[in-house]
């Protein structure tokens, strides 16, 4: 025990002091925060308004463009031709052409610009033609718009789940992103701290000291000070990236505070705004009637937080330890980096294949699909991550952490079985079947 | 009284026998030379000292206890591809090194102090290994080595990678560590340093154990009673009771023999005999070097 403490010392103070670990961590929370201020930023700041013009031979849309905070619309009345040339005259970022016959060939309408238009002008356009049209027809066949708006019923539902401790609100897409988040987070931390614990295999191989140190320490007592040691590195790094993102988005919060409008509608304009760069999944945790930042407060809130943190603590050092040993046992049994590649697809692949899943299991996190992934060792911890916020029966996630122990304990087990050999062997390219007999070579 | 015997050692690796019914006895105090040609089996058995790996039969004694997890702190380990962490701190390392031996941080820092006056080397401290030249490396690798001041010292071709001052310096700590009271194992296929420093040999060839035993003894089993003459003159009648082996002229008229004596004659009688031949300028007994020693031995064992 005392030797794994002296190695998990060294393998800890060695990767904490080094200056990339220094830069990642101070930086990626700049980053972050910086690349969140940006993006309010740029949806808070003013955005240029257009100036487009309409030329409308068919005299059925004036007046039915809405000009917006964002889009200017002027009607001329002139000929195409001189429209068109003296678009570049006005400087107008569009010609939008509507010719006389729009109603029985609406594919006749054009947009001329001197650039490219967004697509977002473009669909805005075309909408409110359509609409137009649309209302045309539909008096020439006796309906009223209004007679039709009544018609509508909008139905907003709330999302309500029952558990024991009755119903509360909750939000499938607070549920989803903190879901995403979270296997995200998990997918990442195992390729990179595994890794980590790969490459200081084969350095300690390469540079020769292993064999001074297995003269002193039992193999699986370095390997296993090495595997906790590099979790603790990445635990320390969550932990400092947490309180570093929050105080400088704290910091930048108060900073910014006055510069943020303060009339309520304001903010849910500038909130439908950026919405519509993000997932559909994201946009329904936010639209509704309320305030959109206390909904989605109050949607988090509604998620079990210290369930959802510490089986996030589990998961990660479960999957981490369930894959270093592994990413170790790489390392062992190869001579420099350069040869890694051939051990490490099967590695590699359960990650990849669990992170793909998780997309599925978002849509989904209740179907079968989800159900085995979660409780297999080798793609749960990804998974089970994924439906926590959606919430799982007690006896799943029982289940599944039991078996992701017992399935750490057999990695661990079969990489130390590879580790003990691999490290003192030089100079050979091993084979999957090589490494097979190292599993049942006995001494 | 013997710090380590190992009993009838057998390893096998996939498809090969490295050690075969290896039994050696390492008496306390001595320099004890472990001999042999690459590929022959020495590193396996130091492996299993160090009990890096473990014997698939036979046993190990430590101090005549069979040798256990405990004992580690008691035996330091030289091996011959040397290494150390090349991106951390000398200082740090050799700290490092010595509390997996068992020492507290406290006794080791003081313990490295010492070397490090000794050594000269105290502006190294705070250097990264990598910025150190091998010679300077090995030097601090064979301070890891002896830090805790093991009973047991296992050098694997200790002076490879020295210059001649460096080498003489070890040396010279190796003697001062075995007043001490520390027993040393050298591994090396450096026959001068076996005659230099060395009480006891083992010779190991093809995983057998081919010659144990005190180094004095065993030239005396490969002496081949042959005595060297320098002279002047001629040597006749010899020829009859004595083969000679070989005969030179080294200078004009003055001549070098290696001559045999045969059984019950003595040196006293074969200087009688040529003392009234020829005029005697040196006289003396052909002794094996190791050198002889480790050829023969390894020569005489005939290809598996």
């Amino acid at each position: 025990m005392r030797n794994i403490l002296l190695v998990l010392k060294r393998e800890y103070m060695v990767r904490v002091k080094k200056k990339s670990f220094l830069i990642m961590t101070f930086l990626a929370p700049l980053l972050f925060v910086g690349f969140y201020a940006t993006v309010i930023w740029v949806a808070v700041g003013s955005v240029e308004s257009k100036n487009v013009q309409v030329l409308d031979q068919s005299g059925l849309f004036t007046g039915q463009f809405q000009n917006s905070k964002t889009i200017n619309f002027q009607y001329l009345n002139m000929s195409l031709d001189s429209a068109k040339a003296s678009l570049k005259a006005t400087k107008s970022t569009a010609l939008v052409y509507i010719p006389e016959n729009v109603m029985d060939n609406p594919k006749n309408v054009k947009i001329y610009a001197p650039k490219n238009v967004s697509l977002e002008l473009q669909s805005d356009i075309e909408k409110t033609i359509e609409k137009q049209i649309e209302n045309i027809k539909l008096t020439e066949a006796g309906i009223t718009r209004r007679v039709l708006e009544d018609s509508r019923i909008n139905v907003d539902s709330q999302t309500i789940s029952l558990s024991e401790e009755g119903e509360k609100s909750s939000s499938s897409g607070a549920a989803t992103a903190i879901g995403g988040i979270c296997a995200f987070l998990i997918y990442i931390s195992v390729f990179v701290y595994g890794t980590q614990v790969m490459r200081g295999v084969t350095e300690e191989k390469t540079s020769r000291i292993v064999e001074v140190i297995i003269s002193s320490v039992k193999p699986f007592q370095l390997m296993m000070g090495k595997i906790i040691g590099v979790a603790l590195v990445g635990l320390t790094q969550f932990v400092l990236w947490i309180l570093l993102t929050v105080a400088l988005t704290s910091a930048a919060g108060a900073m910014l505070g006055d510069q943020f409008p303060k009339d309520p509608k304001q903010i849910e304009q500038q909130f439908n705004d950026l919405n519509k760069n993000m997932p559909a999944s994201a946009l329904k945790a936010n639209s509704g009637p309320q305030n959109p930042v206390s909904e989605v407060l109050s949607a988090v809130n509604s998620l079990n937080l210290p369930l959802i943190i510490s089986c996030f603590l589990f998961y990660f050092l479960g999957g981490y330890l369930l894959y270093s040993a592994l990413f170790g046992a790489v390392g062992a049994a190869v001579d420099n980096d350069a040869d890694t590649q051939q051990f490490m697809l099967p590695i590699t692949l359960p990650i990849i294949f669990s992170f793909v899943f998780a997309q599925f299991v978002l849509r989904d996190p209740d179907g079968s699909l989800a159900f085995w992934t979660s409780i297999i060792p080798f793609t749960s911890p990804i998974i089970m991550m994924v439906r926590i916020p959606f919430g799982v029966p007690a006896w799943q996630i029982a289940l599944s952490m039991v078996l992701l122990v017992l399935g750490f304990m057999g990695t661990t087990w079969l990489a130390a079985r590879i580790y003990r050999i691999g490290i003192l062997m030089y100079g050979k390219k091993v084979s999957y079947k090589e490494l097979a007999k190292w599993v049942f070579y006995r001494g | 009284m013997n710090i380590l015997e190992t009993h009838h050692i057998v390893k096998e690796y996939a498809n090969h026998r490295a050690l075969d019914d290896v039994s050696i006895s390492i008496p306390k105090g001595s320099i004890f030379g472990l001999l042999g040609p690459n590929g022959a089996g020495k590193t396996s058995l130091i492996r299993i000292i160090n009990q890096i790996t473990g014997p698939d039969s036979g046993h190990v004694l430590f101090d005549g206890k069979p040798l256990s997890e405990n004992h580690i702190r008691h035996i330091g380990y030289l091996p011959e591809e040397r290494g150390l962490y090349k991106k951390m701190k000398v200082g740090d390392q050799l700290l490092y090194l010595a509390q997996l031996k068992g020492l507290s941080e406290k006794q080791a820092m003081e313990k490295l102090k010492s070397w490090f006056i000794k050594f000269d080397i105290k502006t190294w401290w705070d250097k990264n290994v990598s910025d150190l030249s091998k010679g300077m490396q090995q030097k601090v690798q064979f301070v890891s080595t002896v830090l805790h001041e093991p009973d047991l010292i296992i050098l694997d071709e200790p002076f490879s990678g020295f210059d001649p001052i460096n080498a003489n310096l070890i040396r010279d700590e190796i003697l001062e560590l075995r007043q001490k009271g520390s027993t040393v194992i050298f591994s090396t296929h450096r026959m001068e340093t076996v005659e230099e420093l060395c009480d006891y040999i083992a010779l190991i060839n093809r995983s057998k154990k081919v010659l144990d035993g005190p180094k004095k003894q065993i030239k005396e089993q490969f002496k081949t009673n042959t005595y060297f003459v320098e002279y002047t003159g001629m040597l006749n009648g010899l020829v009859e009771q004595y083969a000679v082996r070989s005969s030179r002229e080294i200078e004009p008229g003055y001549h070098r023999a290696d001559i045999q004596l045969p059984e019950g004659i003595n040196s006293n009688q074969l200087l009688r005999d040529l003392i009234s031949q020829v005029e005697v300028r040196a006289f003396g007994e052909n002794i094996p070097t190791m050198n002889d020693v480790f050829v023969r031995a390894v020569n005489e064992v005939p290809e598996a």
